[in-house]
């Protein structure tokens, strides 16, 4: 002993200890939540190989369990007894097993629990495949026979390999179609469809403005045969491919021996992960991120990608920083170099920071009371009365979500601004100003230049702050599923009215108010990591940013 | 230029070109100026908004009710009879005036002009002795004629629009029965007092004769499958017998409660549930002496009655059921009439409110719930007969004695809200006592709005309570340690990494504190505990260890490096704390201690509970008040910490003498900023707690919070509603509360910051 409890809790080396403790307590915690999101987000993505085993219960009858193992846990045996599990007298703790069974149609739910004892003859068949669907799920099971309008081409029973090969061209042929088919309908139909609404909106507004001629009305008829005879043209290229998708189809047999007679139409991927080599399973892995960032979403968010919800965000915050920059560069000027810096000035100043600290939900409900129900209101009233009832700024949308974050983000510009116009030395404005530059001149080509770094920082870091903001967007504008993008194709090209998607509101929306919350947490948790991964480097950036900017001045000031 | 510098220095400023260059500058200069003037200042403006307009949509809530007379006349129809009922339609644009000899008159009621005059089918020299309105809003009443037998009608009003946009409102008598009256008492016996009701499955009618008997029939509805037609047949119903003088008759709209109101100021409650027992649940002295009962109305809903007395009081009474089952009949509140006596009540078709007319001329507007008196106001001279409320309680129709009929506007939107109301336990319809509920909307139109703030607000502050328990110690301690022991090298690690926290978006922490954390906690709430106990513990033991070893390996690491060497141990001590945690559950709560909780010490558990809030909450707030703690500590001048240190203060002396000292208002700014935050936090507080707004101390509960429930009940809040309005004043409540706070905890700051300025 070199040191007695005494001397050194005298010292008050415990206290230090214990200060160590929390800021080791707050890092691992930090940092063991980022390693939670992103193991349990990247993790999705691999191809889980499918267990098939025996599962007998001590007296019931034994039944074929086909499934991925999501996860497993130890349940104190005594929780299992009150269950009125059989479990044997002489355990703790029992192992219990969390398996992806598929197959909601035949079985009735995804998911099951069983105890890891009670599945014996555990074996890894590699003709197993993994059916994603655009419904009911995954489907786990053998391939049985492949079917091409009814008739059997091919089965397993005679030659399993041209099967799978008949299958496999049989699944790229309808994902094809299957493109093909989303383009009529999305783009072109709904290209239609838009149209149509607008002449119907044009008509009502010459309607209840008295200058409904004959003229125009014939002018807006033929518009509209134009548009039907185009639609016409549309169903029947549609209904020739519907047909064609339907063609093939697959017998699979799953774990409970029960055949199922599955469309290719409704097959989004099909593979067979217990014989997949490393490769295969890599370029699984990639293919699958990469239909998450790109793809729409599927079975109410629950698979599928989440594009619209990158879309909506990155638009929504594009937008929010047009408006912001400018409104609080100009405040921030206002305030630092034009007026008086009295009491009133800091009394501002200490508002706005203040500001910053008001809960977002309050701004949220702001936008919807002034934003939507009272401006949106009037624009309805005054510029679309045609299309009332249904409101068109009167409701949330694109435009008001961006408007409620550009004033929820707007003190965190300003401040920003401001630390950076204070950082400049006084003795830069008095050379410029000596050698006969006007104030705003002054301002504009050295002042700001200097400071604009700072503005960047305020920007990126108001951008990192309404990316992540959910509260106020639920009021103002956000959907869980948005029927069409607000930037397409169709005229006026961007659609400020429109709802749209966002990710942090697909994180809550996904999951708390899924019908199948378990299937869609893996999801929740890819999301989620996307999420702070954008905002993790946008804070960087800024961060990065301002460093740099003290270095440069810290040399001006020598 | 050349020659330019042969010929001297021709320096001429005062070109026209010149000049006009230096104009545009000055003028540019001042556009500028002017330009970021106004933007910046309206910039400034629009931010003011926010809480100029949430004040805007808050303060209807507590201006007062007000009415304005519109129009007079004579009472349309024979003024020598006596009126008997006075209504109106959903527009309040055709009256309805019935005398006591069956004469119904619907008039305008801008003019009094006569619209259709019609006559009740009752036999002739027959006269209306008795009447009683059925449920609210049905337009149906009951009358009880001189011959024994009644009579039920209906007025009714069709709208159609015969040219485009002009509406027109045909109104008329409807006779649900039949257009012949019903023999209820034998011939001869005059009903002194009647109530009928008729709904979906019967038809009851009870009166009282002037023999003094109860009379009643009850006829039950049955469908016929193949026409469709209701068939009616006549069935048994079993009056109470009573020994008292009963002056009025009142039944439930569901038939199963009957009210007897006796001579003698009592009422008799019965219960017709089964109905050839009626059972007599409860009898209450309403009145003592020469006092009378005048009136007694079921309220919207058809659960309370109001009581008009004959000393102008008028109170709120309702049956309430103890723990045996038992009902007694309660007085719930008295309302300030400030009369001698009530001339006439009124009651609201769609709000738990009522008008009274008193027999001083003055007439005046309540709502039960909120125990508020909206309006008072005089409006005559003479005595008033009768009056009556629009369906949609915006306009009421005044008779006075001299034979005018007075129309007046009312303008009381929001009458049910009222201090007490929001803060107060109120005792609602159907509970055993005074309560603080927050419910605002259900399934049933009668429904009474339950806007008790008490329990959100309670929530809010449990939520930021718990959260602060477990951030501040953190927060604090932590900036402590890296702001004056940490070694410069992590210390610019460290910081960065705390500060990412911050930006880290509470919809994830609010998802995996709802999905992950709390199901993991529910399984693991031994280990939780565990490591709430052992973390500390162990951390001082590795620091007494690390303190005894020897010198080759403790020097090899530098100091201020701590934190670095007690990741490993957190690590270590977490996971063993959860690794045990099944043994722990076995050894010491029967193998699930959710259940023993609930079991054993009666502590309800719910897995989204407070504790689960305190973690993910603490976890969102410990960024904020690190980071300002962090600058306040590490701002404390140098010379004083050497200067300590250098008279042999040990570091930890120096510390908690003079660091903290001086640093403290900065920390307490660094509190309350992180205080504000957890108040106004919405989405982790949305997820991971049940979102029920109860008022419960218990760590394993849930709770509602202000933020919270804006969040859920804004989007199907009917725009302008009393609804409405309450979520803006939770708004605008959170507005304040973070505003204020920040503007005190920046006020400390800035003290602070010139303190230090001399020092």
């Amino acid at each position: 002993m070199q040191i007695s409890l005494k001397e050194w809790t005298r010292k008050g080396d415990p206290w230090v200890w214990l200060n160590a403790g929390a800021v080791a307590i707050s890092l691992t915690a930090v940092l063991g939540l980022l390693l939670l999101i992103t193991v349990r987000g990247l993790v999705h993505f691999w191809p889980h190989a499918i267990v098939e085993g025996e599962y007998q219960l001590r007296d019931s009858q034994p039944v074929t369990i086909v499934g991925e193992i999501v996860s497993d846990e130890s349940v104190p045996a005594e929780q299992l007894r009150d269950g009125g599990y059989p479990v044997p007298d002489d355990v703790d703790f029992m192992t219990r097993y969390l398996i992806k069974t598929g197959n909601r149609d035949v079985l009735g739910s995804d998911f099951r629990w069983i105890l890891s004892d009670a599945l014996t003859d555990r074996r890894y068949p590699e003709q197993l495949f993994t059916l994603e669907r655009r419904e009911w799920g995954n489907y786990y099971g053998y391939l049985v026979s492949v079917k091409e309008n009814g008739a059997e081409v091919a089965s397993t029973a005679s030659n399993a390999e041209a099967a799978v090969e008949r299958f496999m061209a049989g699944v790229e042929r309808s994902l094809d179609l299957y493109e093909t088919i989303h383009e009529i309908e999305k783009v072109k139909i709904g290209s239609v469809n838009y149209e149509l609404e607008r002449l119907r909106l044009e008509q009502r507004r010459l309607e209840l403005e008295d200058r409904l001629t004959p003229e125009a009305l014939a002018e807006i008829n033929a518009l509209r045969e134009q548009e039907n005879a185009r639609y016409k043209v549309l169903e029947q290229e549609l209904g020739e491919l519907y047909v064609q998708a339907s063609r093939d189809s697959v017998v699979m047999r799953g774990m409970s021996g029960q055949e199922t007679e599955i469309q290719l139409s409704k097959i989004v991927r099909a593979f067979q992960p217990n014989a997949m080599g490393l490769g295969d399973k890599l370029g699984h892995y990639v293919s699958k991120i990469w239909e998450f960032l790109s793809d729409d979403p599927r079975e109410a968010n629950t698979e599928g990608g989440i594009f619209p919800a990158i879309y909506g965000t990155v638009l929504m915050v594009i937008l929010m920083a047009i408006l912001v920059t400018p409104l609080g560069v100009i405040a921030a000027v206002y305030l630092r170099e034009y007026a008086d810096q009295g009491i009133l000035t800091r009394t501002i100043r200490i508002a706005v920071n203040n500001l910053a600290g008001v809960p977002s939900i309050v701004y949220g409900v702001f936008g919807l009371g002034f934003f939507i129900y009272f401006l949106g209101g009037s624009i309805d009233q005054l510029f679309y009365p045609e299309a009332l009832p249904s409101p068109t700024f009167g409701t949330g949308g694109l435009m008001w979500a961006s408007i409620t974050l550009a004033i929820l983000t707007l003190p965190v510009v300003i401040v920003a601004t401001e630390e950076g116009l204070a950082r400049i030395p006084r003795t830069i404005r008095e050379g410029s100003l000596a050698l006969g530059a006007t104030k705003a001149e002054t301002l504009w080509r050295v002042v700001i230049p200097m400071a604009s770094p700072a503005m960047m920082t305020g920007v990126i870091l108001a951008i990192a702050r309404a990316a992540g903001e959910v509260a106020p967007l639920m009021l103002v504008g956000v959907v869980k599923l948005a029927p069409s993008l607000p930037l397409d194709g169709n005229y006026p090209y961007l659609h400020l009215d429109q709802k749209f998607m966002h990710l942090g509101f697909h994180i809550y929306d996904v999951g708390f108010q899924s019908p199948n919350v378990e299937a869609a947490r893996p999801l929740v948790y890819a999301t989620a990591l996307l999420l702070v991964i954008v905002i993790a480097v946008l804070n960087l950036a800024a961060v990065g940013i301002r460093n740099h900017l003290r270095e440069k001045y810290k040399a001006l000031e020598m | 230029m050349q020659s330019t510098i042969g010929k001297g220095p021709d320096l001429a400023f005062d070109t026209p070109k010149l000049q006009k260059h230096r104009r545009m500058r000055a003028l540019k200069d001042k556009i500028a100026k002017q330009g970021i003037a106004a933007g910046g200042v309206s910039v400034i403006v629009a931010v003011t908004l926010i809480f100029f307009y949430l004040l805007y949509e808050v303060v209807p809530l507590f201006g007062s009710a007000s009415m304005e007379q519109e129009h007079q006349y004579a009472i349309p129809g024979n003024p020598a009879e006596e009126t008997v009922v006075l209504a109106m339609e959903e527009q309040a644009e055709i009256g309805l005036r019935l005398t006591r000899p069956g004469n119904a008159t619907f008039f305008r009621t801008d003019t009094g002009e006569t619209v259709v005059s019609n006559s009740l089918p009752i036999p002739e020299g027959v006269a209306i002795t008795s009447l009683n309105e059925g449920s609210l809003g049905s337009r149906t009443l009951v009358a009880g004629l001189s011959d024994g037998s009644v009579l039920l009608f209906k007025h009714d009003y069709k709208v159609t629009y015969p040219e485009g946009t002009q509406r027109v409102i045909t109104p008329g008598m409807a006779y649900p029965g039949g257009e012949s009256t019903i023999q209820l008492a034998p011939e001869g016996v005059s009903l002194t007092s009647v109530a009928g009701r008729d709904n979906d499955s019967y038809r009851v009618f009870i009166g009282a004769g002037d023999d003094g008997e109860l009379y009643g029939k009850l006829f039950s509805k049955s469908e016929n499958f193949l026409t469709g037609e209701v068939e009616l047949s006549e069935r048994q119903l079993t009056l109470p017998r009573t020994n008292s003088q009963i002056v009025d008759v009142e039944l439930s709209p569901d038939t199963r409660r009957l009210m007897l109101v006796t001579q003698a100021g009592k009422i008799e409650m019965y219960n017709l549930t089964n109905r050839s027992k009626p059972v007599l649940m409860d009898t209450a002295q309403i009145v003592k002496g020469s006092e009378r009962i005048t009136d007694v109305r079921y309220l919207l809903g058809g659960f309370a009655i109001l009581v008009a007395t004959s000393e102008g009081r008028v109170e709120q009474w309702f049956p309430v059921r103890d723990d045996d089952n038992n009902e007694t009949l309660e007085r719930i509140r008295g309302f300030e009439t400030e009369a001698s006596g009530v001339a006439a009540m009124a009651l609201e078709e769609r709000r738990k409110g009522f008008v009274m007319a008193s027999t001083d001329g003055e007439v005046a507007i309540f709502n039960t719930t909120a125990h508020r008196r909206a309006l008072m106001e005089k409006v005559t001279d003479q005595g008033i007969v009768q009056i009556a409320i629009a369906p949609r309680a915006n306009y009421l129709l005044v008779e006075t004695s001299d034979g005018q009929l007075q129309y007046w506007a009312v303008d009381n939107e929001h009458s049910d809200v009222s201090f007490s109301a929001l803060w107060e336990e109120v005792w609602y319809e159907g509970y055993q006592e005074p309560e603080y509920i927050w419910q605002s909307s259900a399934a049933n139109t009668d429904f009474e709005p339950k806007y008790s703030l008490m329990p959100l607000a309670f929530g809010t502050l449990k939520a930021a309570f718990y959260a602060m328990l477990l951030a501040v110690p953190l927060a604090i301690c932590g900036a402590i340690y890296t702001a004056h022991f940490m070694a410069p090298a992590i210390r610019r690690k460290v910081k960065p990494t705390i500060e990412l926290m911050e930006a880290l978006p509470t919809v994830i922490l609010g998802f995996l504190a709802g999905l992950f954390f709390a199901p993991f906690m529910e399984d693991h709430l031994p280990g939780v505990f565990a490591v709430l106990i052992i973390l500390p513990i162990a951390i001082v033991a590795f620091g007494f260890l690390w303190a005894n070893l020897p010198k080759s390996i403790r020097l090899g690491v530098p100091d201020g490096w701590g934190p670095v060497l007690l990741i490993p141990v957190i690590i270590l001590v977490g996971w063993f704390c959860f690794a045990i945690s099944g043994q722990l559950e076995i050894w010491f709560f029967g193998g699930n201690m959710p259940l023993w909780l609930t079991n054993e010490l009666g502590i309800d558990y719910s897995q989204r509970n407070s504790l689960v809030i305190g973690v993910a909450m603490g976890f969102a707030v410990i960024p904020t008040i690190f980071s300002i703690t962090e600058d306040a500590v590490f701002s404390v001048p140098k010379h004083l910490t050497f200067g300590s240190l250098a008279l042999g203060a040990t570091p930890w002396q120096t510390m908690t003498r003079v660091i903290l000292p001086t640093a403290s208002p900065g920390i307490f700014s660094a509190v309350m900023i992180g205080l504000g935050r957890a108040v106004g936090e919405t989405m982790i507080v949305l997820m991971a707690t049940g979102n029920t707004p109860i008022m419960d101390i218990n760590i394993f509960e849930g709770m509602r919070t202000l933020s919270a429930n804006i969040a859920v009940e804004m989007p199907e809040s009917e725009v302008g509603s009393t609804h409405y309005r309450i979520l803006f004043m939770a708004g605008f409540v959170l507005f304040l509360f973070t505003f204020v706070v920040n503007t005190l905890a920046e006020f400390v700051r800035q003290r602070l910051r010139n303190k230090y300025s001399v020092v």
